[in-house]
């Protein structure tokens, strides 16, 4: 059985069925993290005795760093789609797998820090700050992770479907590209919260 | 776009490129001015300033929003507007209980030498 409408665009909607239901997710991904966010606000007024600057023990050079690696991802990924856009298929590979690239060190350098704050004693249960601070950063790393296993599918064998069509295949990196756009944009306002205020 | 078109190309990668340069520096923005002190509200409302700007051009190029079709942007106003009222009733709540917003510390100094590297 055929899935209607993964190409042509639905009459009501203007857009293709995946476009959509991607907006619907990442709406309520929204929801998730503000809800997160919500508990941030609350923890930090309500706490006696929050860590400020300095005493979070966080690395800002590291935590700037990875932030620059996850925003060369982001136009990465949209320069892998704008290729399959413009048939550019040996482009694309290369601009999907640097994304790919991009996401595993910022995991790598993400696991370095937590090293670092394990070797330090500081646990999830050690204070408040360390409750929220790997909370947050935790449901991050594992949306870069899943981002990470569906553009590998995609560079890798989901790849196949371009010799055959070649705009539903466009469409899938469109949706993927929206997600991981998403992440970064999570981390965007994680960064400043969570390592300089 | 016009996907035959090599100039159209170009002109696509310019304004990506534009865009990535604009986050990097207001990255670099955002870590240079927590160093100076607005005051404590100050210096938070600076850097969501800033994060929020950086957002807004992940979301309108790279996204496309700028360019997206009502039904989004539809689902998008009904989002902002839950996630505001999240935010909003956190805060709200909070005047049920003074006591708990009366204790906050001010910030210590932050000074680029005291941030631990692990």
């Amino acid at each position: 059985m055929d899935i209607p409408h993964t190409v042509q665009p639905r009459e009501d909607t203007g857009l293709f069925n995946a476009k959509v239901g991607i907006w619907l997710f990442l709406a309520s991904e929204v929801m998730l993290f503000g809800a997160l966010f919500s508990s941030y606000i609350l923890l930090r007024v309500g706490s006696p005795n929050w860590l400020y600057g300095a005493a979070k023990d966080l690395s800002v050079p590291l935590g700037t760093f990875n932030t620059g690696v996850l925003i060369t991802s982001s136009i990465t990924m949209v320069m892998a789609w704008a290729s399959l856009k413009f048939n550019d298929y040996g482009r694309f590979k290369l601009y999907l797998g640097l994304t790919i690239l991009c996401g595993l060190a910022f995991l790598l350098i993400k696991a370095f820090e937590y090293y670092g704050k394990f070797q330090h004693g500081h646990w999830p249960g050690s204070h408040t700050f360390y409750a929220i601070y790997f909370t947050l950063t935790g449901l991050h790393a594992l949306h870069v992770l899943g981002g990470m296993a569906v553009n590998t599918y995609l560079w890798g064998p989901g790849a196949r479907l371009w010799a055959t069509d070649p705009e539903r295949f466009t469409n899938r990196i469109e949706v993927a590209g929206l997600f991981w756009h998403f992440v970064d944009l999570v981390w965007i306002f994680l960064f400043p919260v969570l390592y300089l205020l | 776009m016009n996907t035959n078109d090599p100039a159209a190309f170009q002109k696509h990668i310019r304004i990506y490129l534009g865009v990535f340069v604009a986050l990097l520096a207001g990255t670099l923005l955002t870590v240079a001015i927590s160093y100076v002190h607005f005051g404590h509200a100050g210096n938070i409302a600076v850097a969501l300033v800033i994060a929020t700007l950086k957002a807004a051009l992940v979301a309108g190029f790279f996204m496309h929003l700028l360019s997206e079709k009502k039904s989004i942007y539809t689902v998008l106003g009904f989002t902002a507007f839950f996630f505001l009222g999240l935010l909003v009733l956190t805060v709200w709540s909070m005047q049920d209980h003074p006591e708990l917003t009366a204790s906050l510390p001010p910030p210590l100094p932050a000074t680029a030498g005291t941030h631990h590297v692990p």
